[in-house]
């Protein structure tokens, strides 16, 4: 089947039922999406489905419907990060990082839709991604620098 | 010379000048340089923890696990402070398993002595546990203890290799080394104004004599250490990119899963795989005797198959359910016995003499799973009679021994690549996920096999941080000076860890994890004893995050409170009395006392009330206090913030030990509100973040670090932030609520907002 992942169309063999998750790591190679539960608790294969924050643990291949982009899209092609990215650098976030993609990309789509979020706000959007090392504290002051960041812009 | 010695280790023969120890590195039988392969590759190869390529790229290796605590960051700028480079533009590589990067401040810390002991007894058997880490070369991280390890051999090995390219400039240009110096990747002759860069000097430097005796730099010289450096991997973290061992890819690779017995080193007694081989894209179902694995095309359809594979589990051999477990430790308390691990004075008969009140109260802890990010799994090839495993692990060269054990092989013919590691917390200091890739991909006829366990099979099979129980009980004298003992019981983690390695002999001498965290920290009481009751059991336990300091100091600091509350003493001010002989205890109860206003009243606007805790845990080194601050709410009890003081005594990177402190108190706190793993018919009941969930963003209090450096010797920074998290929080509910909890975790007496 086809699909459209970080802006390239891509073909995948596999059965319709495997989630997608799966077909991003083991099939298509794009191994910045993290496995961490496979029942959608923890955040860490978290990919954005047209644009909206998607758990690719426990979403089929055969109900996948928009356009899929995983962390690997975040940076440019020239080496250009998104302002979270960047913000998440300022801040010196990740500590193991296993789950900064997915928290990166929950970031991203908190800020798209809500584009000055108050500390409730985030509580609200980052509670599905968990972090084992605790980088919460810095997790949220990236996304406060972020949005400042995508403001002046 | 000089080339003989690179092949060799680095300090057989050089010593450091200017007052750090010389006698730590002088051991006579040389370990051997794995880098030497390198230099065919056209990489200088100055020793075991430096390459200098011929365009100057300075490669640094590095020889502990990175699994979050920033230690590539650190050791790399250990060795750039010395060779004087530009630290953002260095390499780095995680060592190959080889006996030259041993730990030695890890057995170090496992010596049988209080860190504030600095007797002559203490620092010998300190040196000697080192040589013990030598020879038994375990290249290991645990212990919080690589940088304390690192500290001065890394710098060493910066120094000498800066000192080998002075010598090559020196040569050619004819002049004394004494004349140049350096400067970022630069050797200068200021006299003349020429240079060469580092990369123009390589050929020649490698030839160098390793000098005889090395200077180190003075701290008030440092541009590196002792200030905060952006983390070397922290791009590679924010794009995806940083390579964890389930990022692993090679030619050909297989995916797989095992399912191994919940009743945990217990036999499979049958398995029928018939509806499982059906699935289009699995290739084998192995039988692994305890289990069984599933290889196929990728990792879903290995799973997926995996659930249709009937097993039959032969029973565990330790009690089958989680009350039966806690009965056996009781009735290893009952027993009585025991080892004392500190006995100061008659504290039993000071309590039984006293005409007081005597109080005496039961605490209880239960198992935990480490439950990293990253499931367990690792990659594993057979070619030529070779094995080769990829994964992110503690210790390299425990997975060297064990296969090599295993599978009757030379240690020369296992190599290890060690990843990025998605949570360690010492899980990851075992072998058992390298084995079980090792023993899938020998079935594979050469191809490389990807082992990822489920989550559930992560959980229930884990190496637990052990259940536990202790009894306190205490008088009060007339200045407020408690009498105190303490019994505690638990399974024994260096006993169970040392049990699974292959030839290893259990230390000797009494576990002293069981009663870590009561028995070495700095009281001064007349009266004090702490006893630890080992029992036996086959439950694996093994090392989870500060190990008995990750319980016990639940059960010493909350007991403390007690005796606090019942002689109408200030918890925070008794206890201040009572480490007045320890100025670097003193320093962080006073810097939390500051920083949380501890004297001033809480108000309980909108909330039913407020309060706070206090707990001090002296671990690893590292002497921190934390107050906690809670609101009892109509939700449940909310955690508000958090205060933490800590001294490292040198604090090489002090925006990292924030970070690292905030970690080991979330680590702490997630335990506390709600973490246990219970047994029923052998097997660990929770098996994913549903019935073992962590503490997540909105749950997570504000937290406030203020990193001293006043102790005088350097301790470790990945454990320590946990132990006084938990009593702290106890001890909070308490002040706010005025309901004491002895048992962990909190959330089986209050809920949480």
């Amino acid at each position: 089947m086809e699909l459209k992942i970080n802006g390239k169309t891509v073909s995948i063999e596999a059965d319709p039922e495997m989630p997608l998750l799966w077909a991003l790591r083991d099939t298509a190679g794009l191994t910045g999406t993290k496995f961490g539960c496979g029942i959608a608790l923890c955040g860490a294969c978290t990919v954005l489905i047209d644009g909206e924050p998607t758990r690719s643990c426990s979403i089929a291949l055969e109900d996948v419907a928009g356009d899929v982009t995983t962390i690997e899209a975040l940076e440019g092609d020239d080496g250009a990060l998104h302002l979270v990215q960047e913000a998440w650098i300022e801040h010196q976030v990740a500590q193991c990082g296993y789950c900064q993609s997915g928290q990166v990309l929950s970031a991203v789509a908190l800020l798209a839709s809500n584009p000055a979020p108050n500390d409730a706000d985030i509580d609200e959007a980052m509670s599905g991604n968990l972090c084992r090392c605790g980088t919460y504290s810095r997790i949220r002051a990236a996304i406060h620098t972020a949005a400042k960041k995508i403001a002046g812009t | 010379m000089g080339k003989l010695l690179r092949r060799t280790f680095l300090w057989g023969s050089a010593a450091i000048a200017g007052g750090v120890a010389v006698g730590f590195y002088m051991y006579h039988t040389p370990y051997s340089n794995p880098l030497v392969a390198d230099e065919s590759k056209g990489e200088g190869v100055f020793n075991p923890f430096v390459k200098i390529a011929a365009d100057g790229s300075v490669t640094i290796i590095v020889p502990r696990a990175e699994m979050g605590q920033g230690v590539v960051t650190t050791l790399a700028a250990l060795v750039a402070e010395e060779l004087d480079i530009e630290l953002s533009d260095v390499k780095t590589e995680f060592a190959p398993a080889a006996n030259v990067y041993y730990n030695r401040g890890m057995l170090e810390e496992g010596a049988p002595f209080q860190a504030f002991d600095n007797s002559f007894m203490a620092e010998l058997t300190r040196d000697i546990q080192g040589v013990v880490a030598k020879f038994l070369a375990m290249q290991a991280t645990g212990g919080s203890s690589s940088t304390i390890d690192a500290f001065n051999r890394m710098r060493m090995a910066g120094a000498a290799a800066r000192a080998m390219l002075i010598g090559a400039a020196a040569d050619k240009w004819q002049v004394a080394a004494a004349s140049l110096k350096t400067e970022n990747g630069r050797v200068i002759d200021a006299a003349l104004g020429r240079s060469l860069a580092y990369g123009e000097l390589v050929g020649e430097a490698v030839k160098q004599e390793i000098p005889e005796e090395i200077t180190l730099k003075q701290p008030a010289d440092w541009r590196y250490l002792g200030k905060s450096q952006p983390r070397l991997d922290m791009r590679a973290k924010v794009t995806g990119k940083a390579g964890f061992g389930i990022d692993v890819r090679l030619p050909e690779m297989l995916f797989a899963t095992v399912r191994m017995n919940p009743n945990q080193g217990a036999k499979m007694t049958a398995f029928d795989a018939a509806e499982a081989e059906k699935v289009p894209g699995v290739i084998k179902v192995i039988n692994l005797d305890t289990g069984f694995a599933v290889v196929a095309n990728n990792t879903w359809v290995a799973f997926k198959a995996a659930d249709l594979v009937k097993p039959e589990w032969a029973p565990s051999s330790y009690p089958a359910t989680t009350d039966a477990i806690f009965e056996k430790l009781d009735a290893g308390l009952k027993a009585g016995g025991g080892f004392n691990m500190r006995d100061d004075g008659d504290a039993p008969a000071a309590i039984a003499a006293a005409s007081g009140k005597v109080i005496s109260a039961r605490y209880s802890a239960p198992y935990l799973a480490h439950a990293t990010m990253e499931p367990m799994n690792a990659t594993a090839q057979w070619k030529d009679g070779r094995l080769t495993v990829w994964s992110g692990n503690q210790a390299p060269t425990s997975i060297v021994t064990q296969a090599a054990s295993v599978f009757g092989l030379s240690r020369d013919d296992v190599s290890v690549h060690s990843t990025y590691l998605g949570g360690g917390f010492g899980r990851r200091f075992e072998t058992d996920f390298s084995m079980l890739a090792a023993r899938v991909a020998k079935e594979m006829d050469g191809k490389p096999v990807q082992v990822t366990w489920s989550r559930e099979e992560d959980m229930r099979h884990d190496m637990y941080r052990p259940g536990a129980i202790c009894e306190a009980s205490a008088v009060v004298d007339a200045q407020g000076v408690p009498s105190v003992a303490f019994r505690a019981a638990s399974q024994s983690p260096i006993a169970s860890v040392f049990g699974r390695i292959a030839g290893a002999i259990t230390p000797p001498g009494n576990d002293r994890t069981i009663v870590d965290g009561m028995w070495d920290q700095p009281y001064a009481l007349t009266n004090y004893r702490v006893t630890g009751i080992p029992v036996y059991m086959d439950i694996p336990v093994g090392f989870w995050r500060s190990v008995g300091h990750s319980h016990n100091p639940f059960f010493h600091e909350c007991f403390m409170d007690e005796i606090a509350h019942s002689s109408s003493q200030d918890p925070l001010e008794m206890r201040l009395q009572l480490m007045q002989p320890y100025p670097a205890a003193v320093g962080v109860m006073q810097a939390v006392k500051e920083m949380s206003q501890w004297a001033t009243p809480l108000s309980a606007e909108g909330v039913k009330s407020r309060g706070r805790g206090v707990a001090f845990c002296l671990s690893f080194g590292t002497w921190v206090a934390q107050v906690v601050q809670v609101a009892d709410t109509d939700d449940g009890i909310r955690i508000e913030k958090v205060w933490c003081a800590a001294d490292f005594g040198i604090a090489l990177d002090p925006k990292n030990l924030e970070a690292q402190m905030m970690s080991g108190i979330i680590f702490g706190l997630s335990a506390a509100i709600g973490q246990e793993i219970t047994f029923n018919d052998g097997a660990a009941e929770q098996g994913n973040f549903d019935s073992y969930d962590c503490m997540r963003m909105n749950q997570a209090p504000k937290i406030e670090v203020r990193v001293l450096r006043a102790s005088g010797k350097m301790g470790g920074a990945g454990e320590p932030g946990t132990p006084p998290s938990l009593p702290a929080l106890g001890n909070a509910i308490f002040a706010a609520t005025g309901k004491r909890i002895r048992q962990l975790p909190l959330s089986k007496d209050v809920s949480f907002a």
